[in-house]
């Protein structure tokens, strides 16, 4: 979450995972009602509500990060938030800021025609979530509406980090290549190198959230090396395989 | 803000039309959820309409309604509080007689059917108060599900008394800690179970809100109060109410009680719905959403909501656990923004004298929820000489014994 400890740290700490070899970093929005997070990321968003953090000072952060790194940035977040910012501000501020896009994680493909076209019009990237239990018809929808790459949910439930990947993950990655041209990323209890490993054939970009903040607060007190030396732990995975970074794909036009 | 996210304004008499198939009520409503969740809730869709089309299912819920829940419930002139106010005559529409004290049965009778045709073994819930999670507790044992409810910390405190019965009915009570510990967090909390087990998990929401189609399914369940009491006050008045009083929490028994009447003139039926006036007018003591609210999306549906200036979700407050509450189900918005209902506040105060006015001069206990009605007729029936008035008394104050015990100090 950004500004868990505080902004000046999370920029510090993205710049950081760019020089570890991340490709592209996801920057959440704290929002009161996490409805869709587990423990970890509640916890991380309590703690940057209480740091201060709030999408102005985020989007200030971005600006502050663009000046150190070029590594794509997607600002994460719940509806609330950007909707009570209005959308057209929210796309012109955000592009102005240097971010590549944007994922809403409680705004359905229904509902999301007036945000998508203010993303549009300031060339912002739009990734929406596919999930195991969407239907074929709903996953050529959520294709239509992303731009960037598509972020498939490994496992129904909430985010967190988990020993074993789920078996979700495969026949989903399977149904959206049928559905879309578009990068795959998989994401949803993803928490160590053999699990990369596992994915690095099936998917372009896996993403790694609770494990990663779980590290952050263990290391409350120095948390940057402590965050980066993880992500490189982490990319030990793809070792073992040939693997095409994500930022090939359209999220890094900027 | 917001205006943007939305398809039109509803205008006139399309009240009752409402919503439409994605679940808008005018600007208001739909379903805003988690992809995840996005399927299930369409699944959930049509099995209910699917349900709401077979007379087995009807027959079925008709039967549980009257035989174990205890409808028709009744509509009693409380004489001598409209002779102590002397204005309005008042009548009380008795949801606190239904089996477990409130109106939240039939809601909960509609939705276990539903989910026992779905094939759920499973039924989860949040509860404010603890009446909805008595409600589902008691269904759950009736029909033969597990059962579990989640609810804030400081409203097991609160209602203690209703926690013990939800357990005495073999439910599983899930204390949650986050945040305020009240209402928004353990709905929060129930979505969360829901969407890691889906498999063989219903989720028994319990007012008229959260995405669609909740907000239509639950107020279908409930629009039998309004029906009931259209001919029930035609019986005893030989004509229709001039006034409508209900308090809004969800809303559930103020919609189940207006839909009925949504079509009549407003000059004719007039509408009124309480919201929980708490501690006073600052952000955070209240938990009135008309009155100093915005819309905003929480937990599934474009509606009012009590936030700051960036989008957080405020804390409230109420007295009564059951309108403590940063949100309100959608159709009030639209009633809101169209005029059509008026919406006030009772305070903390108001509601517990009243609650102490109704108990001595009709020997009707209301629960604290309902007593924010009752406030508001007893501000309003001393200049409505000649009118009749026609509250929904939601359900009764046995859950409510210890805060009026420590608060009115008899």
């Amino acid at each position: 979450m950004a500004g868990d400890p505080d902004i000046a740290t999370t920029a510090k700490m993205v710049v950081a995972l760019a020089q570890a070899g991340v490709d592209i970093v996801e920057l959440g929005v704290p929002f009161s009602e996490p409805i869709a997070d587990g423990p970890v990321i509640q916890r991380s968003g309590e703690r940057a509500l209480r740091s201060g953090a709030n999408l102005p000072r985020i989007l200030q952060m971005v600006r502050d990060i663009r000046q150190e790194s070029p590594v794509p940035l997607l600002l994460f977040s719940y509806l609330n938030p950007v909707l009570r910012y209005g959308f057209e501000r929210f796309a012109a501020d955000a592009v102005a800021s240097g971010a590549d896009g944007a994922l809403i994680t409680d705004l359905s493909v229904e509902e999301a025609g007036p945000y998508v076209s203010q993303m549009r019009r300031q060339g912002l990237d739009t990734v929406f979530l596919a999930a195991p239990t969407s239907t074929d018809q709903r996953l050529k929808r959520v294709a239509e509406l992303s731009t960037g790459f598509v972020y498939a949910i490994a496992r129904a439930g909430v985010t967190g980090a988990r020993e074993q990947l789920s078996a979700a993950a495969a026949p989903l990655l399977g149904r959206l290549r049928a559905a879309t041209s578009l990068p795959l990323a998989v994401g949803f209890g993803i928490s160590r190198p053999e699990h990369l490993t596992e994915l690095a054939p099936l998917a372009d970009g896996v993403v790694v959230g609770s494990a990663l903040v779980r590290c952050l607060e263990e290391h409350q007190q120095d948390p940057v090396p402590h965050v980066a030396d993880f992500a490189r732990w982490l990319r030990e995975g793809f070792k073992t395989q040939r693997h095409e970074p994500i930022h090939k794909s359209p999220i890094h036009k900027s | 803000m917001a205006k943007h996210s939305i398809n039109k304004a509803v205008k006139g008499t399309d009240f009752q039309d409402q919503p439409d198939q994605g679940g808008h009520f005018g600007l208001y409503g739909g379903r805003y959820a988690p992809e995840t969740l996005m399927h299930p809730l369409e699944e959930l869709e049509s099995a209910y309409l699917k349900a709401c089309s077979d007379p087995a299912f009807q027959q079925e819920l008709e039967h549980l309604l009257s035989r174990y829940a205890g409808r028709p419930t009744p509509l009693t002139l409380a004489s001598r509080l409209s002779d102590h106010l002397g204005g309005a005559r008042i009548y009380l529409k008795r949801e606190d007689l239904l089996h477990t004290g409130a109106h939240k049965i039939n809601n909960c009778l509609g939705q276990a059917l539903l989910a026992r045709r779905m094939g759920k073994g499973r039924l989860i819930a949040e509860t404010g108060a603890g009446q909805h999670g008595v409600a589902t507790a008691t269904v759950a044992a009736l029909l033969g599900f597990q059962c579990v409810i989640y609810m804030g910390e400081e409203d097991m405190a609160r209602q203690r008394l209703n926690v013990f019965r939800m357990r005495l009915l073999g439910a599983e009570v899930v204390p949650v800690k986050a945040g305020s510990r009240t209402l928004k967090e353990a709905i929060s909390e129930t979505m969360r179970d829901w969407v890691t087990n889906l498999e063989n998990t219903y989720y028994l929401l319990g007012t008229a809100f959260g995405p669609h189609p909740y907000p239509l399914m639950v107020r279908e369940f409930q629009k039998v109060i309004g029906e009931e009491s259209r001919q029930q006050i035609l019986e005893a008045e030989g004509r229709l109410p001039d006034l409508l009083l209900a308090c809004v929490g969800g809303g559930s028994n103020a919609i189940g009680l207006f839909h009925e009447f949504l079509a009549e003139d407003a000059e004719k039926v007039a509408m009124v719905g309480v919201e929980a006036g708490g501690r006073g007018s600052q952000l955070g003591q209240h938990a009135a959403r008309f009155h100093g609210g915005s819309p905003g999306v929480l937990h599934g549906t474009f509606s009012y909501v009590l936030q700051d200036e960036m989008g957080q979700i405020s804390a409230t407050h109420s007295i009564s656990a059951g309108l403590d509450y940063a949100s309100v189900g959608p159709e009030h918005s639209m009633l809101f923004d169209s005029g059509r209902v008026e919406y006030t506040t009772a305070t903390d105060s108001e509601a517990l004298e009243a609650c102490r006015t109704l108990s001595q001069l009709e020997g009707i206990i209301p629960a604290l929820e309902s007593a924010h009605a009752v406030a508001e007729a007893v501000r309003r029936a001393p200049s409505g000489k000649g009118q009749v008035y026609l509250l929904c008394l939601s359900g009764r104050g046995d859950k409510d014994m210890e805060i009026l015990e420590r608060e009115l100090r008899l």
